[in-house]
């Protein structure tokens, strides 16, 4: 294999500040849609869950479409297609004067993608903790409507923070399909790297290194959630 | 609005989806084999090789597909010497990430199996290899099915973003549509319902699979 | 045949069937098997009894091998259980297991569970294997059962299946761990009765079990366990009418009240 190695190509300037903007657009794009994925996902989540049919419908038509379409073409139909089609007041808005739009696209394009994840995941956890607590709930006397606002969604959120690790990953992952569009997070500085150094393989390692280490405060982060919430439950698997 | 753009470019689109299944199709057999054996290692009694493919499977599932696709598209030329099409580095990346992810089912699959059922293979006097191969893979490959099925959705999903190395999928091909006639609007929606389609349809045999294994 | 185990001394008929000398087994910090020695000799029927966690399980787990235990000595028939040179696959087909969740494979019928390990490790023809299985379902009670699934099964009947499965070895032991534990109280006498007539056929058995009749009817001896060690091992009617420690008694007197 015939390549010079130099790994000092990282420590130079502009290269090291291409590389630490791209990791901050990075964490923006990933703190921002996760965020939005949360709060989307456990509002549909629980509208799922509920048992009354309109909502359910309605929030299960939501899943099945965010789910569905690949997160690439989401970000180009919320990029290229929205602007167009809402009223031309608003489209000019977005077209011109929206602050930093590729970074405000890339978020709500990711983040409604994940929220529908989260929104399964909270309805699985929901499901499986409803077959023995709504009819205890019941028995004391609570509405249906309280025994899911105080006693189901409570627990259920509780034992979903394992899974919700992992979408929580798959959301950070997913903040590189923004350079498509154009927002110079990680991995497109790495590859601009690549373009102008023809050091490739230092950039992306460095890049892979920063993916992994974020990664590992992710689920470190979530872990600490998890013992919070569950106190001593949470042992050891 | 003007949807015959659609049909007036149809066979460029129908290109771009038979490039979207070639990836699929190679990812999920290509990506099947290769995790079967990355599973077998790291179930295996070698500790060092266990260690090594589970760090790799480990890098892969926490870094961003485009990231890997860029990684192969760069190292693959630079490894065998000679200049490699997008096409090529983009087939043996989805073969090589997939893989880790077939690796990870895979396991789950033969783990899930209570240990009771080797205990009591093992107690008749059956050996390691008759065990896994008569007692334990014949069930864990009904528990794998709808996580093999799922995977196999994200996989189309993610056949899409070879656009970032060019090669004409049908995401790709809509792309250069959309530059040849700017309707965005047309193209793109259109896009979304195929797919949309398409994952809906095959989530509901997952659904189905799911009902099937319970039995 | 299979290929025979390596032997480490010749079988005898004045030596015990089972022997375990001193054996001990620690899982982490915990010791779970402190110096354990027991005979078992042709044709006798041992049961073990005490409380959870007293290591009956483990110590039964670890005569055919599938537990490794730390020190000291286990032969079946002369040989070896921890030699280095024993070919464990084939020592434990000659021995015969029943598990307390029965763990038949679900995915094949009863018929099939009981062939498996005859064609595979025995090497007998399917016609051969039909046969002998045929003839063990039949023997247990369930001759009209022999393709029904586990899933469509009791668990009187599942366990029954297993013994069976055993059976189909030609072992020279059986070992019961907690073989009526897991079943409804009213599937525990079918698969007693099955265990008594093998007894009275002659097999050597070593049962862990609470069922404190099926000891007084069939057992020759019954060993008390706690915390890993045994405490007692007696001939049965000594150990109904007085065993040896105060501990052993407060066992027996908590057991039959009910």
């Amino acid at each position: 294999m015939n390549y010079t190695w130099d790994w000092s190509v990282l420590t130079q300037s502009p290269y090291l500040g291409w590389l630490l903007s791209g990791a901050g657009q990075t964490l923006a794009a990933s703190a921002g849609s996760w965020i939005l994925a949360m709060a989307v996902g456990f509002l549909i989540g629980a509208l799922r869950s509920l048992p009354y049919r309109w909502t359910s419908a309605a929030a299960s038509v939501y899943v099945e479409v965010f789910r569905n379409i690949p997160p690439l073409v989401q970000l180009f139909l919320w990029f290229f297609v929205f602007p167009e089609i809402v009223p031309a007041s608003l489209g000019d808005w977005i077209k011109g004067q929206m602050p930093m739009p590729e970074l405000t696209t890339t978020i709500v394009a990711i983040g409604l993608f994940a929220g529908s994840r989260v929104a399964e995941q909270v309805r699985a956890g929901v499901d499986t903790v409803r077959v023995r607590l709504l009819p205890a709930a019941l028995a004391t006397g609570l509405t249906p409507l309280q025994a899911y606002r105080l006693v189901l969604f409570p627990i259920a959120l509780r034992r979903i923070v394992a899974p919700l690790t992992s979408e929580l990953l798959i959301t950070i992952k997913m903040s590189s399909i923004g350079l498509t569009i154009g927002l110079m997070e990680l991995t497109a500085q790495s590859r601009q790297i690549e373009n102008y150094t023809f050091h490739g393989f230092e950039s992306y390692a460095c890049a892979t290194a920063v993916y992994l280490s974020i990664g590992l405060i992710a689920t470190g982060f979530m872990h600490i959630v998890n013992r919070r919430l569950t106190g001593s439950l949470a042992g050891n698997r | 609005m003007d949807w015959s753009v659609i049909w007036k470019y149809r066979e460029l689109l129908a290109h771009g989806m038979v490039v979207s299944a070639m990836l699929v199709g190679a990812g999920m057999i290509g990506g099947m084999i290769v995790g079967a054996l990355l599973a077998l290692a790291r179930l295996s009694r070698f500790r060092t090789l266990a260690f090594v493919v589970g760090g790799y499977v480990t890098v892969i599932r926490s870094v961003p597909l485009i990231l890997v696709l860029f990684w192969f598209y760069f190292m693959l030329p630079l490894i065998t010497g000679q200049p490699l099409g997008a096409m090529t580095s983009a087939l043996t990346t989805f073969v090589l990430f997939e893989a880790a992810f077939y690796c990870e089912i895979f396991r789950a699959g033969i783990l899930a199996v209570p240990q009771g059922q080797s205990l009591a293979a093992a107690a008749t006097g059956l050996g390691n290899w008759q065990t896994l191969r008569l007692v334990v893979l014949p069930q864990a490959v009904a528990a794998m099915v709808p996580l093999l099925l799922n995977q196999a959705i994200i996989l189309f999903q993610d056949t899409s973003l070879v656009y970032v190395v060019a090669l004409r999928d049908f995401l790709t091909a809509a792309n250069v549509v959309v530059g040849l006639n700017e309707r965005p609007i047309e193209v793109y929606t259109f896009v979304a319902v195929v797919y949309l389609a398409i994952c809906y349809g095959v989530s509901l045999l997952v659904g189905r699979s799911k009902k099937a294994a319970l039995r | 045949m299979s290929s025979m185990p390596n032997q480490d001394s010749k079988p005898d008929a004045g030596a015990p069937m089972i022997a375990v000398e001193n054996v001990s087994k620690s899982y982490g910090h915990s010791q779970i098997l402190k110096n354990c020695s027991l005979s078992v000799a042709r044709g006798e029927v041992v049961v073990v009894c005490g409380p959870s966690g007293s290591g009956k399980s483990t110590l039964i787990k670890c005569i055919n091998g599938l537990v490794p235990f730390d020190s000291g000595n286990i032969a079946v028939d002369g040989i070896s259980v921890g030699g280095p040179r024993t070919n464990l696959p084939a020592l434990r087909a000659q021995i015969g297991m029943v598990f307390q969740h029965f763990e038949l494979y679900p995915h094949m019928s009863a018929l099939e569970n009981v062939n498996l390990a005859q064609i595979h490790v025995l090497k007998r023809s399917r016609a051969q294997a039909f046969e002998v299985s045929t003839r063990l379902l039949s023997r247990v009670g369930l001759a009209d059962k022999l393709q029904s699934r586990p899933g469509q099964l009791s668990g009187g009947q599942q366990q029954r299946v297993s013994i069976a499965r055993a059976l189909a070895m030609n072992p020279k032991a059986m070992l019961f761990d907690e073989p009526t534990s897991a079943l409804d109280p009213e599937m525990v006498n079918e698969v007693l009765d099955v265990m008594q007539a093998l007894a009275q056929e002659g097999m050597t058995m070593v049962v862990v079990t609470h069922e404190m009749g099926f000891a007084r009817r069939v057992a020759d001896r019954v060993l008390f366990m706690d915390a890993g060690q045994i405490l007692e091992d007696t001939k049965k009617e000594q150990f109904f009418k007085e065993p040896a420690t105060e501990r052993a008694r407060l066992f027996l007197s908590k057991v039959l009240t009910h």
